[in-house]
């Protein structure tokens, strides 16, 4: 369509590069914005409804079908909601070895993102795939880093999609230390690859748009927070997990598949490396934190988020590497305890953010209810605001380039609609 | 003549079985000097229209849209490869089909009435005809390539249909249920995986679904004399194949007893 004309309307019809199916669907009357949809129409898949009446035990392989990119995400946060029920407190061992499984799902899931989703973005490539004649050794090292991620998660887990090991309590089986030890060469490989990760991506054209966010992440006095914690935000909010449901609040919309979620009373906020990364910076890996050092006190332009999940690659490889050194299998896998009934909350940082889930069980372990929030459910409204403040200033541009930064926008978030139910279908209609 | 083209199709599915295509790392690289990959919207933003030569299907139809065009993939494509659980056997949230699935809705959303999807969610050899189709949840991204490979040779692809229990002896693993006193679904899950959950002591959780002859009345002696509930064998086999046809009748056997 003319940019002379006043009505403008775009239209995204799948949105690549993002997991899952979504469209985007805008209205532009001259410069103002008649109409925004972020609609996802992944076909729904009733998780919380068929988990009623399995065994607790069952809850982190079922929810690790969630997600084929972050399955470690959501076991964590079953197997935490489940421990809390049980009264279960694992061995300082067992904890180190749900970090560096953790660990390993960041790095193939960060370096996935970055090279392979997001960088074409910025280089002006449709994938990775074809970035690769003009930047083989860039591309080279992603897929080397993401196999090394997935090869960390295998040795734990058993496989890199759908680990097998992790359960309630800990692990079916702990790996040997030789079997760690043999990942050592490769985690010093993919720290040093990391670290020069983050040096390219710093080197990006980023937009200028800064925004208003409301970041929100676990947080934990002593490390990084990933495995657990309490719930805080850069506006004050410090809850424990267990109070999730009453500081936020899920709602439905027509538009989408997936229920947004916003903060009771306030509105949207922000979950992910960039909430992580402003308001636990300071416990980063020291590695990780030398690397940031050239990155602004608090990142608020979204674009940026590249260069914090590149510095979030560096914390994961250096993290693992120190676990993966000072390993001592645990005298026992894992932990028991009598089942009882009971309710519990479990939260942890999968890549893209805050994945909360609360499940309640009867006397004989049957789940009675589940209620599951993904990061990118948590996100969605901030990614519809974030284009809101991004169209005005781009609407000089042509349909096409318009479009491309639009997508590029969404990306930012590494949006994981197959998990938030899943895509993008774009339509700009200019008025 | 020209390269032959590839298209990644998603239907209802976690993504995780196209990113075992992704997974490939270095040998994705030669794959895609191999074909050409014309449509593959979760890595790439380029598309071409088809007809291609080979469409790998994920996922399951759980939505009338998704029925529509799963047929159109079919029209476009000279060879379909359904792949993973959910497009094998419609996956777990083939669940549904058991339940009241508007009860379902009403579980998850708080307005049902803005969400579209069927009572079922079936197989895409349900819908259409299926030229191979590659089990697990998720598939092993060795016999993936081993599936494109052999297409690209034009040769037919090497897909084990026996159970799980050979892959333990291949692998040296000693039987985790008759040696170790756990529930396994090995003796009647079709192999693939490499028997990566008896290797790491514990019972296969069928994700691989029925092997080609299966004996579930056996199996389901052996676990009594474990004794474990028959409420629990039936929940594994209702779990990721739980509507592929042998694990269907052996559950609702089973539940009748």
């Amino acid at each position: 369509m003319h940019k002379t004309d006043r009505l403008r309307s775009f239209r995204i019809e799948e949105l690549t590069r993002v997991e899952g199916e979504g469209a985007l669907e805008v209205v532009v009357d001259g410069d103002e914005i008649v109409d925004l949809e972020f609609r996802i129409f992944e076909s729904p898949r009733f998780f919380e409804a068929f988990l009623r009446g399995r065994e607790y035990t069952e809850a982190p392989d079922i929810t690790a079908r969630i997600c084929g990119i972050c399955p470690v995400a959501y076991q964590t946060s079953s197997i935490n909601a489940m421990e809390q029920i049980l009264g279960i407190r694992v061995s300082p061992q067992i904890r180190d070895l749900r970090r560096l499984l953790y660990m390993a799902e960041w790095i193939e899931s960060h370096a996935l993102h970055i090279y392979l989703l997001h960088a074409p973005d910025f280089l002006g490539f449709p994938s990775g795939m074809a970035m690769a004649a003009e930047f083989p050794t860039e591309v080279r090292d992603a897929l080397r880093l993401k196999s090394i991620g997935n090869d960390l998660m295998a040795c734990i887990g058993g496989r890199e999609i759908h680990p097998v090991n992790p359960m309630v309590g800990g692990f079916h089986r702990a790996p040997t230390p030789d079997q760690l030890r043999a990942v050592e060469p490769d985690m010093e490989w993919a720290l040093e690859a990391a670290l020069r990760t983050v040096a390219l991506v710093s080197t990006f054209p980023f937009p200028e748009l800064d925004l208003d966010y409301e970041f929100v992440a676990l947080s934990d006095p002593d490390e990084y927070a990933v495995l657990d914690g309490r719930i805080r935000s850069s506006e004050g909010i410090d809850i424990t997990v267990d109070e999730f449901n009453d500081v936020f609040v899920e709602e439905h919309v027509e538009r989408s598949n997936a229920l947004h979620a916003r903060i009771r009373d306030r509105g949207s906020y922000h979950v992910g490396p960039i909430a992580r990364f402003n308001l636990n910076r300071e416990q980063l890996h020291p590695v990780a934190l030398k690397a940031a050092r050239g990155i602004e006190p608090v990142v608020v332009n979204p674009f940026r988020s590249i260069v914090v999940r590149a510095v979030e690659l560096v914390h994961a490889c250096a993290t693992g590497l120190d676990i993966v050194r000072r390993y001592v299998r645990p005298e026992s896998p894992a932990a028991t305890a009598p089942v009882r009934a009971g309710e519990g909350h479990g939260a942890s940082e999968a890549p893209r953010g805050l994945l909360y889930h609360r499940y309640r069980i009867d006397e004989s372990g049957i789940i009675t209810d589940a209620q599951i929030v993904p990061p990118t459910s948590q996100n969605q409204l901030r990614i519809e605001e974030d284009l809101r403040r991004l169209i005005p200033t781009i609407l000089g541009l042509t349909d096409e380039e318009m479009q491309h930064h639009l997508e590029q926008a969404i990306r930012n978030y590494d949006p994981c609609i197959s998990c938030a139910t899943h895509f993008l279908d774009f339509r700009v209609h200019r008025s | 003549m020209g390269k032959p083209s590839l298209a990644v199709w998603k239907f209802a599915s976690c993504d995780g079985c196209q990113l075992s295509l992704l997974d490939l790392e270095d040998r994705l690289l030669d794959i895609a000097e191999a074909v050409d990959i014309a449509h593959f919207p979760e890595a790439s933003t380029a598309h071409a229209d088809g007809p291609y030569t080979v469409s790998l299907v994920e996922g399951s139809i759980t939505t009338p849209r998704d029925a529509d065009r799963i047929r159109a993939v079919r029209h476009q494509s000279e060879l379909v490869v359904a792949i993973g659980a959910c497009a094998t056997a419609g996956g777990i949230q083939a669940l549904r089909n058991l339940a009241d699935s508007d009860e379902f809705v009403r579980t998850v959303y708080a307005t049902p009435t803005y969400i579209d999807s069927l009572a079922t969610s079936t197989p895409i050899s349900d819908h259409i005809e299926v030229d191979i189709e590659l089990r697990g949840c998720p598939v092993s991204k060795i016999q993936l390539l081993d599936v494109v490979g052999a297409l690209l040779a034009g040769r037919k692809p090497d897909l084990p249909t026996y159970p799980v229990c050979i892959e333990c002896k291949a692998r040296g693993v000693s039987c985790v249920m008759v040696a170790g006193g756990i529930a396994c679904l090995g003796p009647i899950t079709q192999a693939g995986c490499g028997a990566i959950c008896p290797a790491y002591d514990r019972g296969c959780y069928g994700c691989f679904g029925p092997a080609e002859t299966v004996n579930v009345a056996s199996l389901a002696w052996q676990w009594r004399e474990l004794g474990i509930e028959d409420e629990a064998l039936v929940r594994s086999l209702r779990t990721f194949n739980t509507a592929a046809p042998a694990f269907a009748a052996a559950s609702a056997a089973i539940e009748d007893r």
